[in-house]
């Protein structure tokens, strides 16, 4: 019985981080949609920033990798 | 029922888990990780990377000779062009001037000619004249000559004398010269 | 950018519609076999274990894991050597001024993160060109490889991933330091903010400096697993029901297809990171 206990905590943390990944997905969009309406005003210099775009792409989803690696370890680790 | 349960997740989260936390495998992976690292970093700084920068090298060596040659050649058609034009100047130029001395060749030719002409007409004229002139005096002396005979001829047949021949010869010339005026 | 060698792929591919047929065809046959193997091992109802493809064992045989074992890592890391010497080595044999496909392909790889080195991290990072370039073509190739069906992906493995990380925040450190000299110290210590700020914003560059190695490791074999982990779910699903199992076999092509551009992505993003880092240490005043 506890450890149904400890199972369903673990399985419900595991789903709460999972949003996370949601918010790092609206991030991402975020960073992504900024750059489109940036590009569209500017498209000369859209070229030379999509270096940039990455970066910011990566550090967001950073963030929610973080939360799904939260979750996985909550399934698997702990 | 529910210690089975526990006992068969127990027995998954051993095995299973997180395979990337499983630490006892993490010196095996480092190991082949950094031998492979060095493998590829050997293949690429020693063969490939030399290998691609000098096709590169050359392929924008050829393209500047290319360039190069094209301009040249360009530059060497130019100047043909410029000769071509340049000949054939030259030759609306000589060919000009073979029109002019030919010209002025026949120019003078004809004015040699017509020169001639006119003296010869010149000449001819003046013969002409000469001779009409001649004519003319003989003409008048034989007038002359007629009419003092026809003179003389009437005096004496006038007269029944000797005509003077000197006075009929004065008369008659006097008249002759009255006459012509 | 990845996405420009992916249309220029795709040109390549639309010039021949045979070997766009082939590649398509290819795909499905693997996704077949994919969804095949996955039902041999799921007969039982709904029990999933989406994390049994990073479990690491030996090739040949069975035993303990030395530190020498050859594992199925280990092969599928000198598979990306094989792939790598492939493309960059017998694909340039012929040191053509006009290059066949295989080796434009090369150059192209060259060309892109050298330019990345060059306009990243400015002109004097150049010397570090290789070693950059190995990571990038280690990364790039051990994630299309660990893309096959049936492979493994070492690049899933935070042991893997934190090792070039860690490796990369290194050099990156002590070279800064080599360069510089205390000035490197001048990275955090932000001069244009207020003086008031620069204590505390010292405190939050300082964090920030230690956690590029964790966040730089854990991106990539994060999303490397987290690709692999759902396309194995979405074929248990597929393999619990069966024959009617048009919907996970839909969802499993279109992450696969997903995954081949977030590998790519994640090789471009882990290499650009790195150029970022080492500006830093080159360059460290703002």
């Amino acid at each position: 019985m506890e450890g149904d206990i400890a199972n369903m905590g673990q399985f419900i943390g595991a789903g709460l981080a999972a949003i996370g990944s949601g918010a790092a997905a609206i991030g991402v969009g975020h960073v992504a949609g900024n750059f489109l309406a940036g590009a569209l005003r500017n498209p000369s210099a859209a070229a030379g920033q999509t270096a940039t775009l990455f970066i910011g792409i990566a550090f967001a989803e950073a963030l929610g990798i973080f939360a799904f690696l939260v979750a996985l370890l909550l399934m698997f680790a702990v | 029922m529910a210690d089975e349960a526990l006992v068969a997740a127990e027995e998954a989260a051993g095995a299973a888990g997180m395979p990337q936390l499983e630490f006892s495998t993490f010196p095996n992976q480092i190991f082949w990780l950094v031998v492979t690292l060095i493998v590829i970093y050997l293949i690429l700084s020693r063969i490939a990377l030399p290998r691609i920068g000098a096709v590169l090298a050359e392929r924008q060596g050829t393209i500047t000779n290319d360039i190069a040659a094209a301009e040249d050649l360009k530059r060497q058609a130019s100047d043909a062009e410029e000769a071509y034009n340049k000949a054939l100047a030259d030759a609306r130029a000589e060919a000009q001037e073979i029109i002019a001395e030919t010209r002025a060749e026949i120019q003078a030719e004809l004015a040699e000619a017509t020169a001639h002409a006119d003296a010869e007409i010149a000449a001819k004229v003046a013969e002409s004249e000469a001779r009409i002139g001649e004519i003319r005096a003989g003409a008048m002396q034989s007038v002359e000559e007629v009419a003092r005979d026809t003179a003389t001829a009437l005096v004496a047949a006038l007269s029944e004398g000797k005509a003077d021949a000197a006075a009929v010869k004065d008369a008659v010339a006097e008249r002759m010269q009255g006459g012509r005026q | 950018m990845a996405t420009d060698s992916n249309t220029s792929g795709d040109t390549q591919t639309a010039q021949s519609g045979s070997g766009r047929l082939i590649a398509f065809g290819l795909i499905g046959v693997a996704v077949v076999l994919f969804i095949l193997g996955l039902m041999d091992d799921y007969e039982s109802g709904l029990s999933i274990h989406p994390m049994d493809q990073f479990i690491i064992e030996p090739f040949f045989g069975d035993g303990p894991i030395h530190w020498y074992t050859v594992t199925n890592s280990t092969v599928w890391m000198a598979a990306a050597i094989l792939a790598i010497t492939a493309l960059m080595v017998l694909g340039t044999r012929g040191r053509a001024v006009i290059p066949s496909r295989v080796q434009s392909v090369a150059e192209l790889a060259y060309g892109f993160v050298r330019k990345m080195v060059e306009d990243v991290a400015g002109k004097d990072a150049l010397p570090y060109f290789p070693y950059i370039f190995t990571l990038f073509l280690f990364i790039l190739f051990a994630n299309f490889l660990g893309l096959i069906p049936g492979s493994f992906t070492s690049t899933s493995h935070i042991a893997v991933t934190a090792v070039m990380a860690g490796a990369v925040f290194l050099t990156v450190t002590i070279l800064g330091f080599i360069k510089n000299g205390a000035g490197f110290l001048s990275l955090f210590w932000v001069s244009s903010a207020p003086l008031v700020l620069r204590p505390i914003l010292a405190v939050i560059e300082l964090i920030s400096y230690f956690v590029r190695p964790v966040s730089h490791s854990i991106r990539l074999a994060g999303n490397v697993m987290a690709g692999h982990a759902v396309l194995k779910v979405f074929a248990g699903f597929a393999g619990a029901l069966g024959v009617g199992a048009v919907a996970p076999i839909i969802g499993v092509i279109a992450i696969y297809g997903l995954e081949v551009l977030v590998s790519a992505i994640q090789a471009y993003v882990f290499t650009i990171l790195t150029c970022v880092y080492l500006k830093d240490a080159l360059h460290p005043h703002h």
